[in-house]
């Protein structure tokens, strides 16, 4: 037995440097693989956090109705009402959070109401449509129609 | 020092350093932050798309890339519409397959211009596309380094800081839905709005989508009303031959759609 030790001292030699490179190994990958990797799956649950923590732009319609009531009140029952407020008047988060911050712009009738209602075979027949060169002659559209209730004029 | 000091020193200070990194990583990572009302396990997301109300208007794409930083220039897109012109019948040749012309000018972010008039007997309507948020995702399977992931709520994300920009996954996604963002060099995709939905919001798309043809659910959310809408309607997922779980479910999807 002792005498095989002391010809297996290269086998002892490379022991060490096996044991020697797994501990650099276990050194190199607990400082390089960022906590929690794994435990939701293959990837850094950080991530989830990180992308959580962007921005937001757009307030939502609730956020819009806290200060607007009469507006919300105007469009009741009206075809308009189920339309977001930001879908004409733009993102408008700032303005939310800070109401002196943004002060929102009134959209350009013209371009804004044209976007979904402008003839276009596509769209669903029942949809209502028209042909900006055959209506309105060229007025703003809500110089005739209310964008809050387009149904009364 | 001998020769033998020194190798005692040295094996003692590697495993003392071992075992110091791997308790650092528990300092590192702190407390976990005080959990807010959202709790991943507890919702399961899904968007449901009308195509018989979509009316083309392109305020789902003009949000999308404001509520998500997208470049404007065309080709960058987490979601975007397309005009689906399927020509009449050739009476004369009906063994002939449907080609569809599909147009998507920028993605549709303008708008479309009228091109095609009633009464040709073609079929005409509008398909907006974006991340199915697949439960099986192909883009998931192939990433090297684990960028992209499916969250145990059902959102497939990217990890920014993990991307290596190597463009597996945009040639996995069998949807088209994923593109390099040119400042960053990473992939870039849907997030389904993470950052809102995590925060009680809906996603910009829904927000702004004049006529409710985009519609958010929680599959986990018994009361969600997608759960009527998916019993009450027939709907389709894009590509369901490719086995992808698919969870962005169309109603009224034509059969010309790719």
């Amino acid at each position: 037995m002792k005498k095989f030790f002391i010809d297996g001292q290269h086998l002892i030699r490379a022991g060490a440097i096996l044991l020697g490179g797994l501990l650099v190994f276990i050194v190199l990958r607990a400082l390089l693989v960022p906590p929690g990797f794994g435990d939701l799956g293959h990837f850094r649950p950080g991530a989830l956090d990180d992308v959580a923590a962007l921005p937001v732009h757009f307030a939502g319609r609730a956020a819009c109705a806290e200060c607007h009531a009469d507006v919300v009140e105007v469009r009741r029952g009206s075809l308009h009402e189920r339309v977001g407020c930001e879908s004409c008047h733009g993102a408008l988060a700032a303005h939310a959070t800070d109401p002196g911050s943004l002060t929102p712009t009134l959209p350009d009738a013209g371009t804004v109401c044209l976007r979904c209602h402008s003839v276009e075979i596509a769209r669903p027949a029942k949809f209502p449509q028209i042909d900006p060169k055959e209506h309105g002659d060229g007025t703003k559209c809500s110089e005739c129609h209310k964008p809050h209730h387009p149904e009364t004029s | 020092m001998n020769r033998r000091e020194f190798l005692e020193q040295t094996g003692l200070f590697l495993v003392m350093s071992a075992s110091a990194s791997a308790a650092l990583d528990f300092v590192l990572a702190g407390k976990p932050e005080a959990a807010p009302s959202y709790n991943t396990v507890d919702h399961w997301w899904a968007m449901v798309i009308d195509i018989e109300k979509c009316i083309g208007c392109g305020a789902c794409v003009r949000a999308c890339k404001e509520e998500n930083d997208v470049p404007l220039e065309p080709y960058f897109f987490r979601t975007w519409v397309e005009r689906y012109h399927v020509p009449a019948k050739d009476l004369n040749d009906l063994v002939a397959e449907d080609h569809p012309i599909v147009d998507s000018p920028n993605g549709g972010y303008d708008g479309f211009e009228e091109k095609y008039r009633a009464g040709d007997g073609s079929k005409n309507f509008f398909v907006p596309k974006m991340c199915n948020h697949c439960a099986h995702s192909p883009c998931v399977q192939v990433c090297p380094v684990g960028a992209t992931f499916e969250s145990p709520d059902g959102v497939v994300l990217v990890d920014k800081k993990y991307c290596l920009g190597c463009r597996y996954c945009v040639q996995a996604c069998p949807y088209g839905c994923r593109y390099i963002d040119p400042r960053t060099n990473t992939v870039d995709k849907c997030s389904l709005c993470y950052h809102r939905i995590t925060k009680g919001l809906t996603t910009a798309c829904c927000e702004v989508c004049p006529t409710g043809s985009r519609m958010l659910g929680d599959l986990k959310n018994p009361k969600d009303p997608i759960h009527e809408f998916l019993r009450t309607h027939q709907v389709q997922v894009l590509k369901p031959q490719m086995a992808t779980g698919a969870k962005g479910y169309y109603n009224g999807l034509d059969g010309s759609v790719r």
